[in-house]
């Protein structure tokens, strides 16, 4: 689970908060009502899951309440039979 | 009556009374004699609580057959609509209502609250009808939310019924609130002849037919509404409301499009390439899509490829203009566009309900070939901004003869062969996802962060999204701020559209010699 936070907390750091202190992106950080995460951005994270841990995410399992944080991402990752 | 928006419900209600008019996203469906008893209940409750013909009324709701329905109602009082984004700070909502002194407000309960509170905060106090949560209201063979409602008002006073109005083609239709300057929206003021003169000039287009399925992407407070809405509904045919979030869901908006069979496809080109890009189109078949409209920005041309190599067979139709004219030109792209294209398509020539010039400053027509103002007249063109004057006064060309002339701020040129090429904006207002935004408005919204002591938003183009905004700041005492908060400042103060992609901390923003801020310097650093 903390390698799976670890790698999807840098993935959000390099490519939407370039340059943003690590601390301020906690696990409970809202993503997406923040405005952090625009619609593009959330299919580039969804590419970026299914790339990284080869799964498939239907369309119901990306709303705001699947990985609307970093919990939830590695909540709906570990779901789909990853190991971390 | 002809003339009016809402007598294209009543053709429609008289010959097709059994066909569906409205299709949900859940499935709920209503017929044309459905949507237009509805209508007829939603004027009587409003001209019973004292809505006179005149008046403007808020629509403050998701897009569903209880909105639509609630926009017929209205026009049926001879008042305006306004339409609201559901999703945007209530704050805004509340001006926006406000602004225009609406008489009452359609709303749901789960809007109900925050737009009480911002209301009472503004001193305002229309009259607010509440459709109760859409939970309550899921045994939909007993009616929408809307009807639920209708019927406790009823069963408490019963609202007489009231004759439908039909006011004069040129009175106030609907008011569409676009981004401001000054950081406050501004009100568009559409007549009804200003939609019902673009409808008819679609109809000649597109020859639409009551086998026809059209899918509704664009919120209500968006000017592709007026497609959406009443193009299908003139014509008997079927119109599919497709949920506001749902143009973010590539997968599940193909799978949408395919079952529903939808043959009229009207949106931003931003949701075309994301399907194009992530919606796994091979899995579906799209055999009943015949047109395919987009508007609201340029259309990469390499996304363009993307999209027609999933969909060689509908039509493709690039429609062009501001709020202020609705669409003004369009150009329909030819079945053979060379591979290696990446120029971005002309935006073509004039739609027959407006006539449009390429003017220099002073006013005068340009020659063919030189770069200009496009300035619109006709039928389709705005009544004005609502109660501001002295930008009417601004914005506004007016010939000897007395015809009014609307100064579109687009840059074109125009071309023998493909009528007007976009050349870019005279002021700082930019297009992204459809949605124009005028720079100045996340400015001013994020310069009431306490922490911030001056702003510049720029934009730049990006293969990719269109458009990336980024924010410049100067903050008291110098310490950069987190921008996960500044992020989340932004989506309590700004619509979602409107928070930029990326913040920059400078000392002092850079400056021209007249001490201007320097934008193109800013520019560079992005």
């Amino acid at each position: 689970m903390d390698a799976i936070i670890r790698t999807v907390k840098e993935f959000i750091l390099t490519k939407f908060l370039p340059g943003e202190d690590p601390q301020s992106l906690t696990t409970s950080t809202p993503l997406i009502s923040s405005g952090i995460l625009d619609s593009l951005a959330t299919l580039d994270l969804v590419a970026f899951l299914e790339d990284t841990y080869g799964i498939e995410l239907a369309a119901h399992e990306t709303d705001a309440s699947r990985i609307g944080t970093l919990a939830d991402i590695a909540k709906l990752v570990t779901s789909k039979g990853v190991v971390a | 009556m002809d003339g009016t928006l809402h007598a294209f419900l009543d053709r429609s209600m008289r010959r097709f009374p059994d066909r569906v008019a409205i299709d949900e996203p859940h499935g709920t469906t209503i017929t044309y004699r459905g949507l237009g008893d509805l209508a007829d209940r939603v004027r009587d409750r409003l001209r019973h609580i004292g809505v006179e013909p005149g008046d403007r009324v808020g629509v403050y709701m998701h897009k569903s057959i209880d909105s639509v329905a609630s926009i017929f109602g209205i026009l049926k009082c001879g008042a305006a609509y306004v339409p609201v984004d559901p999703e945007a700070p209530p704050a805004r909502c509340a001006f926006t209502l406000n602004d225009c002194s609406v008489t009452a407000i359609l709303t749901e309960s789960r809007l109900e609250t925050a737009l009480r509170d911002e209301l009472a905060q503004l001193g305002a106090a229309p009259r607010i009808l509440v459709a109760p949560p859409t939970s309550d209201a899921a045994d939909r063979s007993k009616g929408t939310a809307l009807a639920a409602m209708l019927d406790a008002e009823d069963a408490i006073d019963r609202a007489p019924t009231a004759e439908t109005v039909y006011p004069s083609p040129d009175d106030l239709g609907y008011i569409l609130y676009t981004s401001g300057s000054t950081g406050k929206p501004k009100g568009v003021m559409l007549s009804h002849r200003a939609g019902t003169s673009y409808v008819d000039w679609c109809s000649s287009v597109f020859s639409p037919t009551e086998a026809d399925v059209f899918s509704s992407h664009a919120p209500f407070h968006f000017d592709l509404s007026i497609l959406d809405i009443y193009l299908p509904i003139k014509h008997g045919a079927r119109l599919v409301l497709l949920g506001e979030s749902l143009g973010k869901e590539p997968l599940a908006l193909a799978q949408v499009i395919a079952e529903k069979r939808i043959s009229m496809w009207y949106s931003v080109p931003s949701i075309l390439s994301l399907l194009a890009q992530y919606g796994k189109l091979d899995r579906h078949d799209f055999g009943a899509l015949r047109v395919v409209n987009f508007a609201g920005e340029v259309f990469p041309v390499p996304q363009f490829h993307k999209v027609r190599a999933a969909w060689p067979h509908p039509r493709y139709v690039n429609l062009f203009g501001p709020t202020e004219t609705n669409v003004c030109t369009y150009y329909e792209v030819p079945a053979e566009v060379p591979a290696d294209r990446t120029q971005s398509f002309p935006i073509g020539r004039s739609c027959t309900n407006v006539v449009c010039r390429v003017v220099s400053p002073d006013g005068t027509t340009v020659a063919p070939g030189e770069e200009g103002e496009l300035v619109v007249t006709g039928a389709g063109v705005m009544q004005g901004y609502w109660n501001l004057p002295a930008i009417n006064a601004q914005v506004f060309l007016v010939d000897d003869d007395g015809t009014r002339w609307y100064r579109t701020g687009d840059l074109v040129v125009e071309d023998p062969a493909d009528g007007y090429l976009f050349h870019g904006r005279r002021d700082r207002m930019v297009k992204r996802r459809g949605y124009r935004i005028e720079l100045g408005e996340i400015e001013a919204g994020l310069a009431t962060h306490a922490d911030v002591r001056e702003v510049a938003v720029v934009a730049v183009a990006d293969p990719s999204s269109g458009t990336r905004i980024k924010a410049f700041l100067s903050v008291h005492n110098g310490e950069r701020r987190s921008i996960v908060q500044l992020k989340q400042f932004s989506a309590t103060h700004l619509p979602r559209y409107m928070i930029p992609d990326e913040f920059g901390f400078v000392d002092e923003l850079p400056r021209t010699s007249t001490d201007k801020i320097d934008y193109q310097a800013l520019k560079a650093q992005v």
